[in-house]
């Protein structure tokens, strides 16, 4: 039995690795396709700001990139790098892809687990509170608002709140991760999260309308389940129900979902970022595309496939480990069946 | 204010209709149950027996104020002589009146039936009780650990039974607690009831194995159309059709495969398609123009009551 489980989990895993290798492939296929499409030429970008620049100059600078080769070369030398583990280095801000990841990935991991956990616990409150009073008025305002917020485009709500908060009221600062003018090394974490907190707030409005909606209807489901049917007839209140059966059997789909919205969150982390000029991945992957820095773009691009996937994996974990149903063997020595 | 001759529960010209939608926007009350005439006295078994879509399981909602907000429910039930109302089934339900459901949809899928079994009661007492009462229905002790999907059907169908007796209910509402169980699982979980019955409780059995229910029960309800057309001692019932009062009793005896196991012509009529006056009367042997005049009231005849005006 052990022996069977351990290939069964051996097995997992490797179908797993498969579909992530070809995942990321194709992604970066396609990623590259549509780089080598763009109309904007990079050294046009690169030599914009500095003046007359002869054509032999950019004959120079296009040769030391590798611009020259055909497509399909390029593709190619930058795959056999990259499984060398070299991601390559930025045209735009002539430091190793990786390096700028990593460097970049921390303000942008701070701003979407923050907006994260903040649209996951509103969310489900807002869903409960709909559920259980639905059909009621606080149900269809919370229902209506979230209507408006599903429909509202990230950048404009950021907009909004720019105007609002930091230009009207001057409660939050306009943009960056840290104040201006000082050393990143002297900047305190109460800076950061100051800086942060409009950005974050943007983003957890984007997708807490979605989590909410999506917990509303399954707590109804839940609620007018025979189940809860029965747990009435048994004298269990509406509180005593919420407790044992709705909560229960809301909450596995909304962490499932929160899991699987990594992607959503990855594309509304760019537009928040660009809005609130905050130097994270989303703010450097518009960067790269808009001066055509191939490396950067498709490093970055990568590493948001293998985090969304990520996501969305550990979404199935949850759901087999959470859920008594999905697990493949039943309990240890019990006699099933009489 | 405990009367002891009061009857436990008494249900009177019970109506229950539905609200629906019909095409586009035409809203009509679709009647499913009407003049719906029972009662149960303390340490009796009634068995409620009726084809499908006769309004049973009905009645176990309606007594337990269970029926969905599109629902209008008519007539009287009185629980130990007091008016059944909404605030009284609320205080009632789970201590003193308890229904056993018919299928382990009523289960939820995430909580182990033990826990499932002794409700929302955490005190030790009630963990002793469960445990006694899954050893009576042969449910081993590693049970209680199980999820419903692990379960079989028998089994999970005595987990749903055990789940009133664990309470100390006066009226006990069992809606087909029996299908899936092993003949002699139903015959222990019936006498279980039977002996609730011994001690003064009192019990309504849904049920369709009216073999079963013959050697239970004291009085059966006869349900038609939503409607009670019988109640009689459980003796006429195995004396035969002679001892029967309503034709459609007879018609009943009739059909069932260790009698003549022959079927009567026709079909059930639906909700929303009743006939005027008798709603038995269009497959009726016996029916006369008087018949369609009116639904004939509920009347006393050799010790039970039937609603036919030709009954004798």
């Amino acid at each position: 039995m052990k022996r069977k489980r351990l290939i069964n989990i051996s097995k997992a895993i490797g179908k797993y690795l498969f579909r992530v290798l070809t995942l990321l492939l194709a992604t970066s296929v396609v990623a590259f396709v549509l780089a080598s499409l763009s109309p904007i030429d990079p050294v046009q970008q690169y030599v914009m700001g500095a003046g007359a620049v002869s054509m032999e100059q950019r004959e120079a600078i296009s040769e030391y990139w590798g611009l020259n080769a055909p497509p399909t070369e390029r593709y190619l030398n930058w795959l056999s790098a990259i499984l060398r583990g070299d991601m390559g280095v930025s045209i735009l801000y002539r430091q190793p892809v990786a390096y700028i990841i990593a460097d970049r990935f921390i303000n942008t991991f701070a701003l979407m687990m923050t907006s994260w956990i903040l649209s996951g616990i509103i969310g489900f409150t807002l869903g409960c509170i709909m559920g259980i009073w639905r059909g009621k008025w606080v149900d269809s305002i919370i229902k209506r608002v979230c209507l408006v917020l599903c429909s509202v485009p990230t950048f404009w709500l950021g907009l909004v709140f720019l105007l609002i908060f930091s230009v009207w009221l001057g409660w939050f600062p306009i943009g960056f991760s840290s104040p201006i003018g000082i050393a990143d090394s002297d900047v305190s974490i109460w800076q950061r999260l100051y800086h942060l907190a409009l950005p974050a707030l943007t983003l957890s409005f984007i997708s807490f309308a979605n989590v909410a909606m999506h917990t509303r209807q399954k707590l109804v489901d839940v609620l007018e389940s025979d189940y809860v049917l029965f747990a009435r007839a048994r004298g269990e209140d509406t509180w005593t129900i919420m407790k044992r059966h709705g909560f229960r059997n809301t909450l596995l789909p909304a962490i499932t979902l929160q899991f699987a919205s990594f992607a959503e969150l990855f594309g509304g982390s760019v537009l928040a970022e660009n809005v609130f000029s905050y130097p994270g991945l989303g703010s450097a992957v518009s960067a790269a595309g808009l001066n055509s820095d191939v490396p950067l773009l498709l490093g970055i691009t990568l590493f948001s496939a293998l985090f969304v996937f990520s996501g969305n994996f550990i979404a199935n974990i949850i759901y087999g480990v959470v859920d008594p149903r999905i697990g493949e063997e039943r309990p240890h020595g019990q006699a099933i069946g009489d | 204010m405990c009367h002891d001759n009061l009857p436990l529960l008494e249900v009177d010209n019970l109506s229950v209709s539905f609200r629906m939608y019909d095409k586009a926007f035409e809203q009509r009350d679709l009647k499913v149950i009407q003049d719906l005439t029972i009662t149960v006295n303390k340490g009796e078994i009634l068995a409620v027996a009726g084809s499908s879509g006769s309004g049973k399981s009905l009645l176990a909602h309606a007594v337990l104020g269970l029926l969905p907000q599109n629902a209008t429910v008519g007539g009287r039930i009185f629980y130990k002589g007091r008016p059944l109302d909404v605030e009284n089934q609320r205080k009632l339900r789970g201590s003193e009146i308890a229904l056993i459901p018919q299928s382990v949809t009523y289960l939820d899928p995430l909580m182990q039936v033990g826990k499932q079994a002794r409700g929302a009661d955490k005190s030790p007492k009630r963990l002793r009780r469960q445990r006694e009462v899954f050893q009576r229905l042969n449910l081993t002790r590693q049970t209680e650990k199980l999820y419903p999907f692990q379960l079989s059907g028998g089994m999970a169908r005595r987990v749903l039974f055990s789940t009133a007796i664990i309470t100390d209910a006066e009226l006990v509402i069992a809606d087909e607690p029996t299908p899936g169980m092993h003949l002699d699982q139903a015959l222990e979980a019936l006498s279980i009831l039977r002996e609730l019955a011994d001690k003064g409780k009192g019990i309504i059995l849904i049920t369709h194995d009216i073999d079963l229910a013959l050697q239970f029960a004291d009085k059966i309800a006869v349900f038609y159309a939503g409607t009670t057309v019988e109640e009689l001692p459980v003796a006429d019932f195995a004396k035969g059709p002679g001892a029967l009062r309503h034709p459609y009793s007879k018609a009943l005896w009739h059909a069932l495969p260790q009698n003549d196991f022959m079927p009567i012509e026709g079909f059930q009529p639906y909700a929303g398609d009743l006939p005027e006056g008798c709603l038995f009367a269009p497959r009726c042997p016996l029916k006369t123009s008087e018949c369609e005049a009116e639904n004939p009231p509920m009347r006393k005849l050799r010790g039970g009551k039937v609603r036919c005006v030709h009954a004798s």
